[in-house]
């Protein structure tokens, strides 16, 4: 039986699909009566998303002219 | 960490008149324009979530690396995942030149720190139904750019590989040259940054205290 802490730990790497069968077995057991750590998932769930949502980058119009130009130069030598 | 076996470029020559994987009629210079216009928005944007202002020189310094080492790439179709590497390999060295301390944080510099379990213990908006997803909620772009900016390079480049540009550990390890162990082991310390630097970000920056008001 895994404690708390040991769950925690795994969090990620389970929602990553990365733990071994047995590890995963351990784990989904402590969340089969840890209600703590099944918000610990939800919580980990929603915080991946939010670190890829909130961090999106448009190329600015100014950026891509300058970078371009450079290939134009690159082409030109 | 070594660096630098996927950086092409230093010892190269100019061959893209010749060079380059060949498709049609096109010549090396019009295949590997193609490849980069093509590719741009996704190097600016990887390269801002790694190295953010200096984005753009490090994009341009890829360029120019890629285009000396264009002969060297055999098949077309491995061109996006090539001008990434040298991409990554660029900004993880001007992270490394701007870096003003030893990188490698100990484990236990963030323990067992848990956000969900810091945010209900401290309970920062007490008249909120959804506790955990209204601190979040108080995080802007430029804000989450800030707390990832904090992060040393050595956490940071795999965690946004991996949970932003969607890249497998796997892709990480060969993107980075480490082993996939090393790769894991920085994933698992940054994520717990993250989480730490996240709580120490709203608390030092007054978002707890806006959104209790």
């Amino acid at each position: 039986m895994i404690t708390c802490a040991e769950a925690v730990e795994q969090l990620w790497a389970y929602l990553d699909g990365a733990l071994t069968a047995e590890d995963k077995e351990a784990l989904e057991e402590h969340l089969g009566f840890c209600r703590v750590c099944c918000g610990e998932v939800e919580f980990a769930k929603e915080l991946r998303g939010f670190l890829a949502r909130s961090v999106s980058e448009d190329l600015p119009d100014d950026v891509r002219a300058r970078l371009m130009s450079t290939l134009d130069e690159l082409g030109a030598a | 960490m070594r660096g630098g076996r996927n950086n092409a470029g230093a010892t190269s020559v100019f061959q893209c008149g010749d060079a380059g994987p060949s498709d049609g009629a096109q010549t090396a210079d019009e295949r590997f324009r193609l490849l980069a216009e093509e590719q741009l928005p996704r190097l600016y944007t990887i390269a801002r979530r790694l190295i953010g202002d200096e984005a753009e020189d490090a994009v341009q310094d890829a360029l120019l690396k890629a285009y000396r080492g264009f002969g060297r790439l055999q098949h077309a179709s491995a061109g996006p995942a090539w001008l990434t590497s040298i991409l990554v390999n660029v900004c993880r060295d001007r992270g490394r030149a701007r870096a003003r301390a030893p990188e490698e944080v100990s484990i236990d510099v963030v323990g067992e720190f848990s956000l969900y379990r810091k945010i209900a213990d401290e309970d920062p908006f007490p008249y909120s139904d959804s506790l955990h997803l209204d601190f979040l909620a108080q995080f802007g772009p430029e804000d989450v750019r800030a707390v990832l900016a904090r992060l040393p390079e050595l956490y940071r480049v795999p965690l946004v590989l991996v949970y932003v540009d969607g890249f497998a550990t796997k892709e990480v390890a060969r993107l980075l040259d480490a082993p996939l162990g090393t790769v894991l082991a920085r994933l698992h310390r940054g994520r717990k940054l993250f989480e730490h630097e996240l709580w120490d970000y709203a608390e030092t920056n007054g978002l707890l205290l806006e959104a209790a008001r």
